[in-house]
């Protein structure tokens, strides 16, 4: 997929300041967004709120456990470098992806952990979708709770958000749709039995009562690839990256809710 | 049987660059092919009179088809006066009445490729396989439906006068 590059040599920092403009003008005016917490059931919202009721929770407290847990070659524990992540990680979660100077782009949530796994701990990757990456990354989400997402605010994102957003509106696969068909365009409707939501990913990583687990942003998107019968993008590509980043920015302002629950 | 015709993926986009750079990719994929090569179906007016196989529709099967979530997919965007299908969308106009509203040939061009009377719609097309983008591998170069169970799903949206 060269595509990308393309769009990244295209855009030029003008529909970025636009983009701003026009999302600040959105909260100061009428913000229409809603998450999809506002449309689920009182049951389901009900057992979001609820830590004790909240499926997510056993995750969350896996990745309290691994937080301070001493692990590879270095034998060091997250909190040996970051302390207490009731303070250290507060809003971090909400602010990814983020603008990696060494690599020249965006970086993901889950690929910033595996990177400290990598180069401070001296321990191998955990593998994508994992439990453990799910837990710590539930865990250092769970500390931007209630928080507004600010993904995007980094200037030096804007080729890359602007890239998320042609891949958002490009249609794609058998059925020839786009996301925006459905979460730009016909967001409230309903696709067969399911209300489509506007696609803020606000409580990433969520449990998914279809899933009967935790899972990524990744893998939700995965699934709305599957049922466009398109190709899906791999684990960590350029273009998820962006996808997520575009998706992130769109939501930016709304409160953070990880971990969420969806049905 | 090819149709020359703008891509309908590129009317949303407005950044020239990128469009440039689609075109570029799907240039050999702009011609629409419909159907199967040598029984290729003929469009006029946005209507394609000749049925595309020759054993003729059957509506019952047609029914079938359009109300199966993994075949038709139809009620996942329409309604239909398929009453013991509980769940169906509502992106898409109601098929009741259809029958009525449009004659088969030009229900026929519909299920084969909307984007003949609509370049900008989002219903699938179900019997052409070009000028798509990142199709899945498990279902690259298929049409969503055959020619003959399009004939059936056109035979059952007849019946809907
Ligand atoms: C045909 C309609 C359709 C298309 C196309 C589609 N989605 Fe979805 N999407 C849904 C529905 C419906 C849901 C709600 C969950 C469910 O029931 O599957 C959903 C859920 C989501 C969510 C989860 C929101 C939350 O609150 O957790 C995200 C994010 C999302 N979609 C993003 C995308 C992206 C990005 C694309 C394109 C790559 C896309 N979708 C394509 C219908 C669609
Ligand atoms: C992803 C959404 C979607 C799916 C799936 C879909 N359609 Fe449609 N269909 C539409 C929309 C939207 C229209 C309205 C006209 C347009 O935009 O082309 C339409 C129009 C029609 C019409 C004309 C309706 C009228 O009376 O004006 C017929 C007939 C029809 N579709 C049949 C079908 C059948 C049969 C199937 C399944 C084999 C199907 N559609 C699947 C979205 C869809």
């Amino acid at each position: 997929m060269r595509s990308i590059d393309i769009v990244l040599r295209c855009v030029s920092t003008s529909g970025f300041v636009l983009m701003l403009v026009l999302l600040d003008s959105l909260s100061a005016t009428t913000d229409t967004r809603r998450s999809t917490y506002d449309d689920m059931s009182r049951d389901i919202r009900a057992m979001q709120d609820d830590d004790m009721a909240n499926p997510a929770s056993l995750w969350v407290n896996d990745g309290a456990a691994l937080w301070s847990q001493p692990a590879g070659a270095a034998q060091m524990s997250c909190a040996d470098c970051h302390g207490d992540a009731a303070t250290s990680m507060k809003g971090v979660a909400a602010r990814y992806p983020v603008f990696d100077a060494a690599r020249g782009k965006p970086v993901g949530l889950e690929a910033r952990i595996n990177h400290c796994r990598k180069t401070r701990q001296q321990a191998p990757a955990f593998a994508p979708e994992s439990r453990d990456l799910l837990a710590l990354t539930a865990f250092v989400g769970r500390q931007s709770r209630g928080l507004p997402i600010t993904t995007g605010d980094d200037p030096r994102l804007a080729p890359f958000v602007e890239a998320g957003r042609m891949i958002f509106e490009r249609r794609q696969g058998q059925l020839n749709l786009s996301c925006a068909i459905c979460h730009d365009h016909n967001a409230g409707k309903r696709l067969a039995s399911a209300l489509i939501p506007q696609a803020h990913p606000t409580g990433y990583p969520i449990y998914r009562l279809e899933w009967q687990s935790l899972g990524s942003l990744a893998r939700r998107l995965r699934n709305c690839m599957a049922g466009m019968r398109a190709a899906p993008y791999a684990t960590g590509s350029d273009e998820i990256v962006a996808l997520e980043l575009f998706l992130m920015a769109r939501a930016r302002g709304m409160a953070t809710e990880t971990p969420a629950v969806r049905p | 049987m090819r149709v020359q015709r703008s891509n309908p993926a590129l009317s949303s986009r407005p950044l020239d660059c990128f469009v440039a750079s689609l075109l570029a990719m799907t240039a050999i994929g702009v011609a629409v092919t419909l159907g199967v090569a040598d029984d290729a179906p003929t469009i006029a007016n946005g209507a394609i009179t000749t049925p595309l196989t020759a054993t003729p529709g059957d509506p019952v099967r047609g029914r079938k088809i359009v109300a199966n979530r993994q075949v038709g997919l139809c009620l996942l965007c329409h309604t239909a006066p398929i009453a013991e299908e509980r769940f169906q969308g509502d992106l898409a106009p109601d098929l009741a009445g259809a029958g009525a509203r449009w004659s088969e040939a030009e229900l026929r061009a519909r299920v084969v490729d909307a984007r003949i009377s609509n370049p900008s719609t989002i219903m699938p097309p179900y019997g052409a396989t070009g000028d798509l983008t990142r199709v899945a591998a498990a279902f690259h170069g298929k049409q969503l439906l055959s020619p003959q169970e399009i004939e059936d799903v056109v035979a059952y949206l007849v019946t809907l006068k």
